[in-house]
């Protein structure tokens, strides 16, 4: 179970989150939603462990432990995952050679026998296939020259060989067409399991067609300001984010 | 016999910003030595000793005022009081090379500039090629040191080539004829001891002989087996024949108390090919020049390396070089990694002669700066008097990505790890200009070795 309490967080001495308050429980997917600027990626961010970004209040408890004390890589390799909005494109490091090496961290971290060349393949194998990706794609350097639905799908695939207990998914649409987009939602629901949490950050509501939540939850200004289920995403859909003080342009 | 001793090209270095003070103390040990290096009888030999001896006595080594070590300080070493290596007969185990376990092949060992047969094998080598020590040459192969050595460094304007002339007595020499490629490398392992109470000092020459369609790879390396303060300065001449392919990778792990200096200067006739690539781990100073001139038409150089220094290392990279007639092509790629409060400095200058058209050059220097205190002086420098040429250089300095940092971080894998990640992606541009995969490996094995050190 995690538990966000009074989250305040700094980026540059600015306040961007103001006190939020939020619970997710095992096997539970939950967007947020909001206008630009109400602090959704600075939640990710915050999450994953990022530099920079300073928590200056609050607590999250990640099954019973402080999340906010971890390294980056301690708390990936406990289990929390961050699909980026901008996956990161990394010149001569090819993208077998990152998944072998992060497979085989986290699996040490929990105490399991790290996968020989052969296995690892295996299971790349497996996971390319039912992504749809190609051999080639896993030649590459990470990310480098992948349009943005290749960017999207590799993260899915990091995703689907990491295992987690817990992925935030950074605006998972942004740059998919709605093919893509299709896929990507396929790769991410297959995921979906009694013991994965899921938080799933969304200006737009089309994204949850696709990745159904259990619950919605409006983000503005830093704060939660309104949570129900997934018709709410329905809802901001036709109102647009005006009654939570920001123009729908934004 | 006679024999052509007047240097083939003047150099552009100047000896003004040289202190003729410093001359002495490392003239010194030549008085313990001098009489009984090898070769006395041989009149060119004595005569380029003693200009050597001259010139050096009245410059002495060069100061930061020299234009072309602003950056690199020798003002430690002229206030250390170096005595001449003494015969090392140690057991070395342990020598490095880039062979697989259990193969051999040619291989020359010199142990503080002397030459170590114990340690050494010629065999395997195609008939006709000359792999021995400049000492044993002096006896059997006069002819070919008489019309090599000298003629690439001049000790006119150079004072740390002059002071190489000096003490002049060994160091390997390489002789592969005309039309013989030799398949296997050829390793030269040059290891320092030195001494544990007293700073000490030697000055190999190393000379490298492609005749016409020849070819041949050579693999330097340097390591150090002892903590006193060690100065080896090196001078190595090369001679690339006409469609001659030379290969010459240098490796320098030499120990925290060496200083490490080399020239390179080498000549490529035409449709030759020489490459070099320098790879500077170790040394608390290090100063690589490297000279290469196409002297033919349609040559070829690719002159490359990385510098991988931390702690309160120094390593300097020079090199100069010169289209001295069309067609040629001239390619750099050096990248260098600095940590702590290190300090590199690349020097690389690209000179176009009057009439070296269709000259291509390309040069390249990326640092990658890991701490505030890290620093890298870099000094490109295109000198182009022919106007159908097509000449580029790129110098930068940045710190390792944090976007990448973290995304590699958020999946699991240790900062150290990420950061090895990262540099080993960063420095792989630069190593993947070694043709042979095998040495490329072995290289590349130094490296991993090196950020396994910071941990």
């Amino acid at each position: 179970m995690i538990e966000i309490k009074n989250l305040h967080a700094t980026v540059d001495g600015k306040e961007i989150l103001k006190g939020v308050d939020l619970t997710i429980r095992p096997g539970e997917v939950h967007a947020i939603m909001g206008p630009n600027g109400a602090g959704k990626s600075t939640m990710s961010y915050v999450l994953a462990g990022r530099d920079g970004y300073e928590v200056t209040e609050g607590s999250v408890t990640y099954y019973g432990k402080d999340l906010l004390a971890m390294e980056p890589e301690e708390r990936a390799a406990e289990g929390v995952f961050l699909a980026f909005q901008y996956p990161v494109e990394i010149p001569g490091v090819g993208n077998t050679t990152f998944l072998k090496t992060a497979i085989n961290a986290i699996r040490k971290h929990r105490g399991e026998k790290e996968l020989d060349a052969m296995q690892f393949l295996k299971l790349i194998r497996e996971k390319t296939k039912a992504l749809g990706m190609s051999d080639e794609m896993l030649k590459r350097a990470v990310n480098v020259g992948f349009s943005g639905g290749e960017k999207k799908r590799n993260e899915t695939l990091q995703m689907a060989v990491l295992e987690p207990k817990f992925a935030i998914l950074d605006e998972t649409d942004s740059g998919l067409d709605i093919d893509a987009l299709k896929i990507v939602a396929e790769g991410v629901n297959a995921l979906r399991s009694p013991e994965r949490s899921m938080l799933v950050i969304t200006h737009y509501q089309r994204l949850l067609d696709y990745i159904v939540p259990d619950h919605v939850h409006v983000l503005a200004a830093g704060r939660i300001v309104k949570s129900g289920g997934k018709e709410l995403a329905l809802e901001l859909e036709k109102n647009g984010y005006r009654d939570f003080g920001a123009s729908e342009a934004a | 016999m006679t024999a052509n001793h007047s240097p083939l090209h003047p150099m552009t270095y100047s000896t003004r910003g040289a202190d003729p003070a410093t001359a002495p103390a490392l003239l010194a040990p030549l008085d313990q030595v001098g009489a009984g290096l090898p070769g006395s009888g041989l009149s060119w030999l004595t005569d380029l000793r003693a200009v050597g001896r001259e010139r050096f006595a009245a410059v002495g080594l060069p100061t930061i005022k020299n234009e072309s070590w602003r950056y690199t300080n020798l003002r430690d070493l002229a206030k250390t009081s170096f005595q001449p290596a003494a015969p090392a007969a140690a057991a070395i185990d342990l020598l490095p090379t880039v062979r697989a376990e259990g193969q051999d092949g040619p291989r020359l060992v010199f142990v503080d500039g002397r030459f170590r047969g114990d340690l050494s094998s010629v065999e395997g080598l195609p008939p006709g090629v000359e792999l021995l020590s400049i000492a044993a040459a002096l006896t059997s192969h006069t002819d070919l040191l008489a019309d090599h050595i000298g003629r690439l460094a001049a000790a006119d304007d150079r004072p740390l080539v002059a002071l190489n002339s000096a003490y002049l007595a060994d160091g390997p020499v390489l002789h592969v004829p005309a039309g013989v490629q030799v398949e296997r490398p050829i390793e030269l392992v040059f290891v320092s001891v030195g001494s544990e109470v007293q700073a000490t000092s030697c000055h190999p020459r190393s000379l490298l002989i492609a005749e016409a369609g020849s070819k041949a790879v050579v693999v330097e390396h340097h390591v150090g087996r002892g903590t006193g303060t060690t100065l080896a300065n090196h001078v190595t001449e090369v001679f690339v024949g006409e469609g001659a392919t030379l290969h010459h990778y240098k490796s320098q792990r030499d120990g925290g108390g060496a200083i490490h200096l080399s020239h390179i200067a080498a000549t490529v006739a035409t449709g030759g090919c020489y490459d070099n690539f320098i790879l500077t781990t170790g040394a608390k100073l290090s100063r690589n020049e490297v000279v290469s001139r196409l002297d033919g038409t349609d040559a070829r150089t690719h002159v490359s390396g990385g510098y991988l220094v931390r702690g309160t290392q120094h390593a300097d990279t020079t090199t100069l070089i010169v289209h001295a007639q069309p067609n040629g092509t001239s390619r750099e790629v050096y990248k260098g990694v600095i940590d702590d409060t290190a300090r590199a400095v690349f020097q690389g200058k690209i000179t176009v002669c009057p009439g070296a058209q269709k000259t291509d050059g390309y040069q390249l220097n990326r640092a990658l700066l890991l701490s505030d205190g890290a620093e890298i002086d870099s000094k490109p420098e295109l000198e182009i008097h022919a106007d159908d040429v097509k000449c580029s250089h790129g110098c930068t300095a940045g710190e390792l990505d944090d976007d990448a940092l973290f995304y590699l971080r958020a999946r699991g894998i240790d900062r150290d790890t990420a950061q090895g990640l990262l540099i080993g992606a960063f420095l792989s541009e630069s190593l993947g200009e070694i043709a042979e995969e095998s040495i490329r490996d072995a290289f590349q094995g130094i490296v991993a070795g090196w950020l396994e050190e910071q941990k």
